[in-house]
């Protein structure tokens, strides 16, 4: 666990039980400075700590401003950490300067949430597949063959390649950022809202893709959504935001089931299910809820 | 799972047949005849630039008074100034200093406003400060003023004179960059490249030059021109380089001779202005090509025009079924297109769509983006896009008819609207005018068209925000839309659709935008208000839960038709379509965890 | 919104002040034998050298602004070094020829692209591509040719106006309105061309927002929307394009006011740049400024206020 220990991978084999974290958060506080002379710095998250293993999805759910996506940003670098520290493979990573997180790109990545903005529009699929593997001094040839891997493992097909983002849908966008951030095999994905901008039949292959690739890699994922059904259905673990608190985390099927915390059991019952009876029931459930709190 | 991309169920666009669109700028440009004259305008004034003086027939400056004010002939083409030299010959001359000087002005301008945008957008902090607050003094000078008092401190030498112009400029430039740059650092992509480890001299050639690069050679095309008025003006002015022959001079000469020769003025202030047209038709053909054709549609479109209706669906789905005689709403074989771009064509977006709503009923339109569900819902409220075209079809309300075969009726759809027909919209903030009270945007409509009172519209403002669960009523009436809430501004809406009372409640996905806590809490609302009121409501939406939890029926679209429609629980339980049957399997309630949602069709 | 204000002003007097050092030390530092030059070629070594301590001219530049600035606070621009007039006063007489013109030339624009911006952002149709085509040729003739074509047709050929003069305000209405009525146009003309297509730009944007929508329908009538909402929303891009086209008339007129013999400033800085009178030189480049400062504060109040969110900050 020392700080030199190398990041490049050990190739372990999957499923191997191994608990020792991938990644651990603790008391992470992040502030962004309120851009007015001598207002004080608002604090976006207040002492948040999570743990994730090694091949297992830690997921996120919480309503807007519940400072969930900046959870995950502060892990890749991009948003201002306060205090706290942010363990990745047993390394302190909290405020890793540039050349350390260059570093990191090889096993810690991210999907965004809007497949139209996270892929340059100018630049070819090819490009922006081999764009990481550029970074890592990647030959010609060996990219190419990556390239051409890496859009068979997302189930696009290999012309794909010579043409530009605009030319796909949303869901094959998609399955583009989830290839460039399985370029360099990972270790962790950072999934910040990656169906939310795609229709149901949509979404139900992409988070298809995402579970199978966890079962093929052994890559863990941070998997960050507003939809407590996404969360529920992707994720080993749940952690409930709100306010930039996390106010309950746990097993998956424990927290959905049986919501201990008054917010979790209100987000839980205001998500409308698709059948009309059931959905008559929840609703005076929430309303019977509702009225005890108050 | 490859094939299951090509699967008839769930079809994914598929990638397109045609080879990749990149054709670069240059080569759109020349597919515009704009484009290609400004280009070989420019051609020849650069040619002639170059080799002007060799193939002038006469020394430009060499003067010969017996030869003062010749009109043109084989001899002196363009005929003789006041002092009897070449005009043609002059002209050709003073080819040269135009390029020379607008190519000084451009680079200067160019290397000073990238480099400082550049830095000053990626990196931000004081230099973004500095920087804006230079650009702002340069760009309140007068360049013209700016550059007499250079010309009398500097001198008056062409490149000292367009360097002063370049930095003046170089604002404009500066601003450009650092927009743009600052836009494209917040990019998706441009964190992804960080969390890959690009360095950031590598991101800023990567991906912010290459989109920078097409509007600042717009920019630099306008700015061509610019320099060439003011070089010229400049030489107009006496604060010209000392002896050198330029259009502005001879524009000088002529002007100072215009009462006894009218000609001599012709010939500059030809050359000047179609040198400076030259560039501003090639910037203006140049962000046609970046940008594509500005779109111009026409507001009235003639019930005569032939445009060709693509036939995107061959066997339409029988849905023109009976409605009811009192039905509220009665919609038969709508069909609603867009032209394409370019080419004398429409494209259908909702196809023979039929359906119809009951007094009193909640009616779900479901489906997926590009299923043409709003496009329906804004064909019933007169409100399509003013490119949008009706193509087919009839809508009837309560004995009016609204569309009939294909023709809208704006006055009699505008008469109901606001009075019978209500709408709420899916984004709440953009909705409502942020530079009016809440109150001002409530009440105009009751006093306008429901002929109320100031004094009533107020109260009844008041009273209508209380039956929206708003507890602070008279906060908010003097509120404007960035002081309230996403929910807070959606129960305004709501306020402000039932205020008439309507019969029909045209929703397009009005709980989308908001938070699954927030959207449960108006759903309550609008199935309270429904009841109370008694109202029929159209609810557009793509999600089944939406509709279980409110509609009363149920139609799903697709593409623009109608698959399927029916009572909510026959649908969402026992869905008949496989359209149908593949969205329901896609969701994810009921699930086991980690589990397939979609088929594997291999 | 009075934070704003001062930070506005404060801002406005430093750029004043920072064009004021670069202007003195590039005349100043860079000006020749001035001495020599105003007492011409046979002037004695003696002359020159005493003509220089009567300027100043020996003393260190630093202290010659600080001198030139003291006063300049106090409205007091010195004395031209080539007539010995106050130049002050000569500026308080040339302004109001230049101002009246260019005042006269923003309102046409403002007038004029505003009917022709809006009205082809709404029918679109033909007027819109005229507008297009337009904007394209009245880019494309500069202000003084412009001036240069009106002068040849009207004062030449027609002869229905003046080629050449300004008659004062004060002096005779008539006489005014004829003597700036083609500078007015040659200056116009460019100007309404990029204005009007700007503001139908902004119109067209301020359209297509959601809020329009949804007050058609409430049942407001297009008319109000337009006239209230749209025009409300897209004053804001109006002002700012008018503020910037006002810049680029202060620089425009110089050449105008060359072609038409109008007595303004800008026939005054030529002037006084091939006679090297730095005095009245600084008096036009700090007055020109100050009145652009002015004019952008003014602009940026009425946007401030115009918006709700500044107005209540």
């Amino acid at each position: 666990m020392s700080i030199s220990q190398p990041l490049t991978r050990a190739d372990d084999p999957v499923g191997q039980p191994d608990e020792r974290p991938v990644l651990r958060v603790d008391n992470l506080v992040v502030e962004y400075p309120s851009g007015r002379f001598r207002r004080p710095p608002v604090r976006v998250l207040h002492e948040v700590s999570i743990s994730i293993n090694r091949s297992q999805t830690l997921g996120l759910v919480g309503e807007s401003g519940s400072g969930k996506t900046t959870l995950g940003r502060a892990i890749l670098g991009l948003a201002p950490v306060r205090s706290g520290k942010i363990t990745f493979l047993g390394r302190d990573i909290t405020h890793a300067a540039r050349r350390e997180r260059r570093q990191l790109g090889a096993d810690l990545q991210v999907v965004f949430q809007d497949p139209y903005t996270s892929l340059n529009p100018s630049m070819r699929v090819a490009d922006i597949l081999s764009e990481p593997l550029r970074v890592r001094g990647y030959g010609k040839a060996a990219g190419r063959e990556r390239v051409r891997e890496l859009l068979d493992r997302v189930a696009l097909p290999t012309n794909a390649a010579d043409r530009l983002p605009r030319e796909f849908s949303g869901g094959q966008r998609q399955r583009v950022a989830i290839a460039r951030a399985l370029a360099l095999s990972p270790k962790l994905i950072i999934c910040d809202e990656p169906v939310s901008a795609l229709d149901l039949s949509t979404q139900a292959r992409v988070l298809d893709l995402l579970l199978e690739i966890q079962r093929d890699t052994g890559v863990a994922y941070l998997f960050v959504s507003h939809d407590l059904d996404v969360v529920r259905h992707v994720s080993h673990d749940v952690a409930v935001m709100l306010h930039g608190d996390i106010v309950e985390q746990g097993p998956s099927a424990q927290v959905i089931e049986d919501p201990q915390h008054a917010y979790t059991q209100r987000l839980l019952l205001a998500s409308p299910v698709p059948d009309p009876d059931e959905q008559r029931e929840r609703r005076e459930q929430r309303r019977r809820v509702l009225a005890e709190s108050t | 799972m490859t094939d299951s991309l090509a699967s008839p169920i769930l079809p994914e666009v598929e990638i397109g047949e045609t080879p990749t669109a990149r054709s670069g700028m240059l080569r759109r440009l020349l597919h515009d005849p704009a484009g290609v004259v400004a280009l070989s305008l420019l051609l020849v004034v650069v040619v002639i630039g170059i080799i002007g003086p060799w193939i002038a027939p006469y020394d430009p400056s060499h003067a010969a008074l017996s030869q003062a004010f010749k009109s043109p002939s084989g001899q002196h083409w363009l005929g003789t100034d006041s002092a009897g030299r070449d005009i043609f010959s002059r002209i050709l001359a003073g080819t040269r200093g135009t390029i020379v000087s607008a190519a000084i002005a451009i680079a200067v301008a160019e290397v000073v406003g990238v480099t400082t945008g550049l830095v000053a957008g990626y990196y931000g902090k004081w230099m973004d400060l500095l920087g804006n607050w230079v650009s702002n003094i340069l760009l309140s000078l007068p360049a013209v003023i700016v550059l007499i008092a250079s010309a009398a401190a500097l001198g008056k030498a062409v490149a000292i004179s367009m360097t002063v112009f370049g930095v003046l400029v170089s604002a404009g430039v500066y601003r450009l960059t650092r927009s743009t740059v600052r836009t494209v650092r917040n990019e998706l992509y441009v964190d992804a490249a960080r969390v890959s480890g690009v360095r950031d001299m590598s991101i800023i050639g990567r991906h912010i030059l290459y989109v920078v690069r097409s509007p600042l050679i717009i920019q630099a095309a306008v700015l061509a021109g610019f320099a060439i008025t003011i070089q010229a003006s400049l030489e107009f002015l006496g604060l010209g380089q000392p002896g050198s022959v330029t259009w502005g001079v001879m524009l000088n000469e002529g002007v100072t001779n215009i009462y006894t020769n009218t000609d001599l003025v012709l010939w500059p202030a030809i050359a000047i202005t179609l040198t400076v047209a030259t560039f501003v038709v090639l910037g203006s053909a140049l962000r046609d090509a970046l940008e594509g054709r500005p779109a111009t549609p026409r507001r009235r479109r003639s019930r005569h025009e032939p445009a060709r209706v693509l036939a995107a669906h061959a066997g339409v789905v029988g849905s023109a079924m009976s409605a009811p005689t009192d039905a509220l709403l009665t919609v038969r074989n709508l069909g609603i297109g867009y032209p394409i771009a370019g080419r004398d064509a429409i494209r259908p977006v909702v196809e023979d769509v039929s359906f119809h709503v009951n007094p009193g009923e909640v009616l779900g339109i479901v489906g997926e983006s590009g299923s043409g569900k709003t496009q329906t819902a804004f064909a019933i409220l007169g409100l399509l896009p003013l490119e949008a075209r009706v193509l087919s079809g009839s809508v009837d309300f309560a004995g009016h008819q609204l569309i009939k075969n294909g023709d809208t009726a704006p006055k009699e759809i505008s008469a109901l609207r606001g009075r019978r027909i209500a709408y709420i919209p899916q984004e709440p903030l953009s909705n409502l005018d942020p530079n009016f009270t809440i109150g001002h945007q409530l009440t105009r409509p009751l006093v306008k068209k429901l002929g109320l009172s100031k004094a009533d519209a107020k109260k009844r403002a008041l009273e209508l925000l209380d039956s929206v669960g708003i507890a602070d009523a008279q906060r908010v009436v003097r509120s404007y839309a960035h002081q309230i809430s996403g929910g807070m501004a959606q129960r305004v809406l709501i306020a402000g659709a039932i205020s008439c009372k309507p019969d029909l409640l045209v929703a397009d996905e009005p709980t989308t935008a908001l938070d699954v806590t927030v959207q449960a809490d108006v759903l309550d609302l609008l199935r309270d208000l429904q009841q109370q009121l008694g109202m029929a409501m159209l609810m557009v939406t793509h999600n089944f839960g939406v509709v279980s939890d409110i509609c009363d029926r149920v139609v799903v679209m697709q593409s623009g038709l109608l698959v399927e429609s029916g009572d909510v629980t026959t649908v969402l339980r026992s869905p008949r379509e496989p359209y149908t049957q593949s969205l329901l399997r896609a969701m994810l309630h009921n699930k086991p965890p980690m589990t397939r949602l979609t088929a594997d069709v291999d | 919104m009075l934070n704003f204000i001062v930070r506005r002003i404060v801002v406005g007097i430093v750029a004043i002040w920072v064009v004021s050092v670069l202007t003195f030390a590039g005349l100043n530092a860079a000006g020749g034998d001035v001495a020599r030059k105003l007492l011409g070629e046979s002037a004695t070594p003696q002359q020159v050298k005493s003509k220089q301590v009567e300027l100043g001219l020996n003393r260190p530049l630093v202290s010659r602004y600080w001198d030139w600035l003291s006063h300049a606070v106090r409205g007091d621009f010195g004395r031209s070094w080539f007539d010995g007039q106050p130049v002050s006063n000569t500026i308080q007489t040339r302004l109001p020829t230049t101002l009246s013109v260019v005042a006269v030339t923003v309102l046409v624009v403002a007038v004029v692209s505003v009917l022709i911006g809006v009205t082809a952002a709404v029918r679109r149709g033909w007027i819109d591509r005229a507008l297009q085509l337009g904007s394209i040729g009245g880019a494309s003739v500069p202000q003084f040719i412009a001036a240069v074509i009106l002068v040849t047709i009207f004062a030449i050929h027609l002869r229905w106006l003046p080629a050449t003069g300004y008659v004062p305000l004060g002096t005779s209405f008539s006489g005014w309105t004829k003597s700036i009525t083609l500078p007015v146009i040659a200056l116009a003309l460019a100007a309404i061309a990029s204005a009007a297509q700007q503001v139908r730009s902004a119109v067209i944007a301020e359209l297509s927002r959601d809020y329009v929508r949804t007050l058609q329908g409430r049942g407001l009538a297009r008319s109000e929307i337009l006239f209230k909402h749209v025009l409300r929303g897209a004053a804001p891009a109006a002002l700012t394009i008018l503020s910037l086209q006002f810049i680029g008339l202060l620089g425009g007129i110089v050449v105008i006011e060359q072609i038409f013999a109008l007595p303004g400033i800008g026939v005054l800085a030529v002037q006084s740049t091939s006679e090297g009178d730095t005095p009245v030189l600084m008096g036009i480049v700090v007055s020109t400024v100050t009145i652009v400062v002015v004019v952008n504060l003014i602009v940026d109040l009425a946007i401030g206020w115009l918006n709700p969110k500044a107005r209540l900050a």
